[in-house]
């Protein structure tokens, strides 16, 4: 690991003054970034620890719920606001890493982390991720987690949270500060296709600090579930993971909402498919139609095509269970 | 069915004598010592896979802060055990010994530093260029290189391929990847030359005069200088067996930094330092009459290995031993490749050819319609098939019924598909499996001091099994005093000499070396005591008695002619129940059992961990641990704990262990037999029979990850 300057400015506006140098990155539960320093995929010069800012707070607002950048994941999960009006996030963030892990990852940090490509996390193997330039290992390589959809031939990675599939189906908006004053994004305009500059997982500037998530209030919480499938039942990423939120009244879906994870560069979320689900009846025949749709455009790998079958049955599957239906 | 009663009355046995010091952290592992004026060793390994150094370049990892020395072949000291050998076509890798990069990962340089990370930023700094040479690493693409060990023959009895012949016949093709053992600890020594002939090493190893042999060796030393010291062992499933590279390597770097070294490999060294079960391909042909008797075994196995070193495990061995066949050819190949060498790994051979031999009975089952435990027994080896030798016991059919009771194995569906609960698919099955039972030779000192107290000591290691407890739980016995007057030490070199802790067969060795010591003793308390038995309460009277501070006796115990007499295994039965989500292709454990008949069970409590323990590993074995390479380059892709799976508590439900524990009259004074390796034998079997059960999907390359099931 390359030497590193550690500072810990006193206030949110002494770290957005900290940040703007290159080299400088921040630092919250460090549970993915000093994997990243020790394995020598990022040597940053400088390292801005943020943990005693005030930004861990979960708070009602007018029109929904307030979460600090700063929240604990294993809190967030366990919180009773959380519980009550987005069951869906809590269930998504229980399915992501370990109990040890939540314990020191934020909510920021977790929208920060990066792909868990094993060429990227290599630094002897080609990446234009790691290294722009360099070639995609993964592309004619061992791709079994890689992408199904928005894939570009200079990467082919997944975003491996789980939270972030749930805040993308929840039509989150991610609060952003810096320097020329706070902006909002909606959640799924937040990270970013590979494209031609896969070294950029999201539109966060340089500069500019997250501090917290806004989920506006909904109709899903009875009927919400968070399905990922692994190969093994805890601490592993997902193969297919699916957020579905559902709004039923009388057996018909007012509503939808759904997302995916472990296919594609960014949580994906799948608007078509939750259109066709509007004015439904919330059957297995609606929900298997939907998943067709959400299938559209998707493009596999050598090592991944059983995601093309595993995905849209995931998602049926998680229909049924956001539906009460298994 | 017959039922089987067990002996629910008895004992449940010693808890683990060294629990509480390895729960509470007072057991010091080999990288906890503090060894004064200690320095760190941090290796860097090759980015090629094949080829040659061309350059190295050490300049800034030698300036860099805190570093002492940068070593490489260039400046590398000669190793003595390196030179005067008899140069072999192939051996164990020589560290530091020319420019050849045989596989990728190999150790190029050490940096010793002040410290650890200052040691490992500089291995950082160590720039190398190469000659790259083309390589192999895969093997399936390599099948056709395959030779045969040592050129030796082929097995056959009755005549070869009769399968082909027979009325119902399976042929499949069966694939293991490469598995890696990754015990909990890392491997780790420190080591410190007490005088320029004189060194002493905390190692974690299975083997203390093994290492010490070995060391000894490869600096031409005496045996007794080199001081092995290895009281604890954090898991090591064949890891530790022998003495690996980097050991050699840490007694070395001691020596020109002029200071005790400390290496602990990382969890990515883990996957190309010390071993693993290598990646092999199985062909297995079954064929029986109508009403499943056997006519014919053919059994063919491709193992992989490294350039520069055969291994060679029994692959194939399990389908001579197993079941009364009168034809039985097997044909073993290795396949070179530029890898690290295999080495074994709990259940070893075994494990891969059961998981051929049992998944392939289980399909003869269907072929012919019987029950898979109903098929084995009507093939039931009543003598040794390959020999002809009596058993020195056998309660296979025994542990067959207790476990099909335990588990309610007439509630399968033998359809397949059939059952769902809650949604999932339902599945039991089962699989058999079988390890030799050995017994070596120990020397124990036992020392009975006058207060009553009674000290054994031998070089033995305990990797986790609970060889402490089970050697106390002997002597306790044996004596007839209370277990905790008993003290039993392990560990270290300068204790009498004991085997390898490997391949089933402590508790058998040096358990009867320990109960030889302790009634050595009892004769020479009875002696004292004018030829009439003691109670054991006087023994510290009789020695009061005479005066005497203690009573001592050094024994040496090993199994006499009689043991060649009859064919000695241990057997198990492992049942499994899964549930699959006809979906997702998710599989879950949903009852797991496993039966042992291994003699007398000395130490029930830390056998019962035991045989748990294996069925765990087991189900890595069949449901997720691969380790992956990228043959464009010939590196690992999952060298990494969050990568390569192993089960974790979630994945594992309640896991029963069940004994037979009737004594085997002829292996050893307890009658005890092994349970190591069984535990494990025939697990990932009964996992793909029961996944096969469940949904009608046999999965025959592992691991049975769900993308194989949707």
């Amino acid at each position: 690991m390359k030497q590193f300057q550690y500072i810990r400015p006193a206030t949110q506006q002494n770290v957005l003054d900290a940040i703007t140098k290159p080299g400088t990155k921040i630092i919250a539960g460090g549970t993915n970034l000093v994997d990243l320093m020790k394995r020598g995929v990022t040597a940053p010069d400088k390292l801005v620890d943020i943990n005693h800012l005030p930004l861990k707070s979960i708070t009602p607002s007018k029109t929904g719920l307030l979460i600090g950048a700063l929240a604990l994941n294993s809190v967030v999960s366990e919180n009773t606001l959380v519980l009550q009006k987005q069951p869906l996030l809590s269930m998504a963030l229980k399915a992501g890493a370990s109990p040890q892990l939540r314990n020191m990852a934020t909510v920021g940090g977790n929208m920060m982390q990066r792909t868990r490509c094993s060429y990227f996390y290599d630094t002897t193997m080609p990446c234009n991720k790691r290294e722009p330039g360099t070639g995609c290992g993964a592309l004619e390589g061992y791709n079994r987690m890689h992408a199904i959809f928005g894939t570009s031939p200079q990467c082919i990675a997944v975003h491996p949270s789980d939270m972030c599939v749930g805040l993308a189906a929840l039509d989150a908006v991610v609060v952003i500060a810096g320097k020329k004053g706070d902006r909002r994004i909606p959640f799924t305009e937040f990270h970013r296709l590979p494209g031609d500059h896969p070294e950029t997982d999201n539109h966060l500037a340089p500069g500019e600090l997250i501090v917290g998530v806004e989920i506006p209030d909904n109709n899903f919480s009875q009927h919400s579930y968070y399905l990922k499938v692994r190969d093994r039942q805890s601490y592993a990423f997902a193969l297919v993971s699916v957020a579905a939120a559902l709004d039923i009244s009388g057996g018909v879906i007012r509503n939808a909402r759904l997302a995916m994870g472990g296919v594609a560069h960014k949580p994906w979320r799948l608007f078509d498919a939750e259109k066709s689900l509007i004015g439904k009846p919330a059957t297995e025949a609606s929900f298997k139609h939907a998943a067709q749709i959400a299938m559209q455009g998707a493009k596999a790998y050598e090592y991944n095509a059983f995601k093309l079958k595993m995905a849209p049955g995931t998602i049926t599957e998680a229909l049924k269970h956001a539906a009460g239906l298994a | 069915m017959e039922k089987i009663t067990l002996d629910k009355g008895a004992p449940e046995g010693l808890s683990r004598v060294d629990g509480r010091m390895k729960v509470t952290g007072r057991a010091k592992y080999s990288a906890e010592y503090k060894v004064a004026g200690v320095t760190y060793g941090v290796l860097a390994g090759s980015t090629i896979t094949s080829g040659s150094i061309k350059t190295i370049d050490t300049k800034k990892a030698e300036n860099a802060p805190g570093v002492l020395a940068v070593i490489t072949y260039l400046n590398a000291p000669k190793i003595p055990g390196y030179q005067t050998e008899t140069p072999a076509a192939k051996g164990a890798l020589k560290i530091f010994y020319d420019d050849k990069i045989f596989f990728n990962g190999q150790p190029v340089a050490l940096v010793i530093a002040d410290t650890f990370e200052r040691a490992l930023f500089a291995a950082s700094l160590v720039k190398v260029t190469y000659n790259a040479t083309t390589f192999q690493t895969n093997l399936k693409s390599n099948l056709s290189t395959g030779v045969s060990p040592h050129n030796g023959p082929d097995y056959l009895r009755g005549s070869g391929d009769a399968y082909k012949n027979a009325p119902v016949k399976v042929e499949q093709e069966y694939l293991i990847p490469t598995e890696v053992h990754n015990p909990m600890e890392l491997h780790a020594i420190i080591a410190s030359w007490d005088a320029d002939d004189k060194v002493s090493v905390y190692d974690k190893t299975q083997g203390i005069k093994s290492t010490q042999r070995s060391i000894a060796q490869a600096f031409k030393l005496p045996q007794e200088n080199v001081h092995v010291m290895s009281p604890f062992v954090g898991g090591a499933f064949g890891a530790a067996l022998r003495t690996w590279p980097h050991e050699i390597a840490a007694v070395l770097a001691a020596k020109v930094v002029k200071k005790p070294v400390k290496l602990v490999l990382s969890r990515a060294d883990m996957f190309t330092s010390v071993g693993y079960r290598p990646h092999t391909w199985q062909k297995i042909g079954l064929g029986a009459t109508a009403d499943g008797k056997l006519t014919g075994i053919t059994h063919e196995a491709s193992g992989q290995t490294s350039v520069y070193e055969d291994f060679t495990e029994g692959v194939v061995n399990i389908s001579q031993l197993m079941y009364a066949c009168p034809n039985v050819n097997t044909k073993y190949r290795l396949v070179s490749l530029n890898v690290n060498t295999p080495t074994p790994m709990r259940g070893p051979g075994e494990a891969t050819g059961a998981f051929a031999l049992e998944s392939a009975m289980d399909e003869l089952s269907y072929a012919l319609n019987i029950d898979p435990i109903e098929l084995r027994m009507r093939n039931y080896a009543e003598t040794d098939p390959q020999t002809g030798k009596p058993y020195s016991s056998k309660f296979l059919n025994d542990a067959y019924k207790i476990g099909a009771d335990a588990i309610g194995w007439s509630k399968r569906n033998a359809k397949p598909g059939t059952v769902k609960e809650n949604g999932w698919l339902a599945g039991y099955g089962m699989a058999a499996g079988m390890f030799g039972a050995y017994r070596g030779s120990a020397t124990v000192v036992a020392r009975l001091l006058a207060d009553g107290t009674l000290h054994i000591e031998t070089a033995v290691t305990d990797i986790g099994p609970g060889t402490g407890t089970a050697m106390t739980t002997i002597a306790s016995e044996v004596m007839g005093i209370s277990s905790d007057k008993v003290n039993f030490k392990l560990g270290d070199s300068t204790m009498p000499p004991s085997p390898t802790q490997g391949g089933s067969s402590v508790t058998a060795t040096v358990g009867s070396a320990v109960s030889d010591a302790c009634t050595q003793l009892k004769e020479k308390l009875k002696e004292l005591n004018g030829n009439s038995e003691s109670a054991s309460a006087g023994y510290a009277q009789i020695l009061q008695q005479h005066n005497l501070p203690q009573l001592e006796v050094t024994v040496t115990s090993k199994g006499g002619p009689e043991l060649g007499k009859y064919a000695m295994y241990s057997w198990s039965v492992h049942f499994m129940k899964v549930l699959v989500h006809p979906v997702t292709g998710v599989v879950k454990i949903q009852q797991g059992l496993s039966v042992a008949d291994a003699g007398h069970i000395v130490s029930p409590k830390t056998a019962r961990s035991q045989m748990i323990g294996g069925s765990i590993m087991g189900a890595g074995m069949a449901l997720m641990e691969e380790a992956v390479i990228d043959h464009r380059y010939g590196r690992l892709m999952n060298n990494n704990f969050a990568d390569y799976h192993v089960p974790v508590q979630a994945d594992i439900p309640q896991i029963e262990a069940l004994f037979v524990n009737k004594p085997d009259p002829y292996l050893n004074p307890m009658g005890a037999k092994g349970m190591g390796e069984i535990a494990t034998i025939g697990v990932a079997a009964a996992l793909a029979n029961a996944v096969y059960n469940a949904t009608g999907k046999r999965v025959r390359d592992l691991p049975i990850t769900p993308d194989k099931l949707v």
